[in-house]
């Protein structure tokens, strides 16, 4: 399972890379094989400030629909119209195209508390 | 959990194994548009041995069928199949399956995996006449071969002329080398193609074979979760999500395999629903806005109160539609009938639609 070792993770399955205090965030290549063929990205938080673990959007797969949660608080600032058309990037490309929100990030500190790659290698097991 | 005979092919195949009614099985192959798309344009082998199979033998073998099912298996000959299902006392459906006549007094009935044991102890109880009964359901597999080229990438497996067995009929022959299959023309997909019944035993040389005599066709391992949106595209009920021991027969749209000319268990109350109409319908539906409707998800009018529920529901991989099953109340049941769907905080518009979703 690809897990990149320069980016951040959280137990809800997100990738986050961090670039000053702009975040691109996006789920993992462990979470889009779980979900299966993804064919729909619902994010409508777009100018929105969330916390920690709140809700910002949902992805729907042919068999299910999964929450997607905030791995840091922010201001999300842009989210990838791209999936608009090609939701399946997520599954293709999970942690380049098929990234999904930039996040303005409101605390940095939270940044530290996220999982390593080695620390989510060793959650999905 | 069990296994299917055939659990160490489906690892080796690197499927996606997941508990479904006490099974091991493999939900997904290489991902389910690809394997739902295998099916709807060449042909594709679905591992469905957590079905039940029971042999009910005997004299008094109709007798039994006659009184627990509500279609008439009166009506069948050797070597023909039927749709029906089991009415509880309740008003509601103990379950739906399909009764195979393998000899003059013997029926093949073959139920759903998840109750297999509630169905036995159901037919058992109510066999005052005592047909001979036999649960097969432990020695026998079942392989699902659908799609548009079944029939041609198969004939070379059989001494019988595939394309001579017509819908819901089948036979007892050879098959990959192995004496006595039943060869059924039914299936669960829209697409056309067999299921093939045969001992545990006998299976993975079927298997085997099956891949051989498809790979010039490129036919394919498929997973449930291509077998439920194939069902789905069609409008085929799944017991458990658009039947269950509540819902009513003619709610469920079951109407045409209810048949009064024979007496059976609860036909007085069915009857009399079916005569003073019902409250509601099983619909099918397309979502006019943008968003998925998905299981017990709450079917609301423009102001939002409630009115239904959504019993099945995906993104159709034939039409890149997000359709669905539910029950309405009956004004709202007619084609074209403006509903919404309760998805999480939003309503999102749908629209009543004629089945099949999708014409494979």
């Amino acid at each position: 399972m690809n897990i990149p070792a320069e980016l951040k993770y959280t137990k809800d399955h997100e990738w986050i890379k961090i670039d000053g205090d702009v975040a691109t965030v996006g789920i993992t290549a462990f979470a889009q094989n779980e979900l299966g063929d993804i064919v729909y990205v619902e994010i409508e938080t777009e100018g929105e400030t969330l916390d920690q673990e709140e809700v910002f959007g949902s992805v729907e797969a042919v068999k299910t629909v999964s929450d997607l949660f905030m791995p840091v608080s922010g201001e999300v600032i842009e989210f990838n119209e791209a999936l608009e058309s090609a939701p399946e990037t997520v599954n293709s490309d999970p942690y380049g195209d098929g990234w999904m929100v930039k996040i303005k990030l409101s605390n940095l500190a939270e940044v530290e508390a996220l999982l390593s790659a080695d620390d989510y290698k060793n959650l999905i097991g | 959990m069990k296994n299917t005979a055939l659990n160490d092919t489906h690892t080796a195949l690197g499927a996606k194994m997941v508990p479904f009614a006490g099974f091991n099985m493999p939900v997904q192959y290489e991902g389910v548009n690809a394997e739902h798309e295998t099916v709807r344009s060449t042909v594709g082998v679905f591992d469905v041995s957590h079905m039940g199979e029971f042999l009910i033998s005997g004299p008094n073998a109709l007798d039994l069928i006659q009184k627990v099912s509500a279609n008439d298996a009166s009506t069948l000959t050797i070597g023909r199949a039927q749709y029906s299902y089991l009415p509880n006392d309740k008003g509601g459906i103990v379950d739906d399956l399909i009764i195979y006549k393998l000899k003059e007094t013997q029926y093949l009935l073959v139920v759903n995996a998840s109750n297999i044991e509630k169905d036995w102890n159901w037919i058992s109880q109510h066999n005052s006449m005592q047909a001979e009964m036999r649960n097969l359901s432990e020695d026998y597999s079942l392989l699902a071969i659908q799609g548009p080229k079944a029939v041609e990438a198969m004939q070379s497996l059989t001494s019988v002329d595939l394309s001579a067995i017509k819908f819901y009929h089948f036979e007892v022959a050879d098959f990959a080398g192995i004496e006595n299959v039943i060869i059924s023309a039914t299936g669960y997909t829209g697409s056309g193609g067999f299921e093939i019944y045969c001992k545990n035993t006998e299976v993975k040389q079927i298997w085997d074979k099956v891949f051989e005599a498809g790979a010039a066709f490129g036919i394919k391992p498929i997973g449930l979760a291509a077998r439920d949106t194939l069902r789905l595209e069609m409008g085929y009920c799944l017991y458990g999500n658009d039947i269950n021991d509540t819902t009513s027969p003619i709610e469920a749209g079951l109407g045409w395999v209810t048949k009064f000319t024979k007496d059976f268990i609860n036909a007085d109350a069915i009857k009399k629903s079916k005569e003073d109409g019902v409250k509601n319908k099983l619909v099918a539906f397309e979502l006019v806005d943008k968003g998925i409707p998905r299981h017990d998800y709450p079917i609301v009018d423009a102001d939002g109160n409630q009115i239904g529920i959504v019993t099945s529901g995906t993104m159709s991989p034939s039409t890149k539609k997000a359709i669905g099953l539910g029950y309405v109340p009956k004004d709202k049941s007619t084609v074209d009938s403006e509903i919404y769907v309760q998805v999480r905080n939003k309503q999102l518009k749908a629209k009543v639609v004629k089945l099949p979703f999708y014409k494979a």
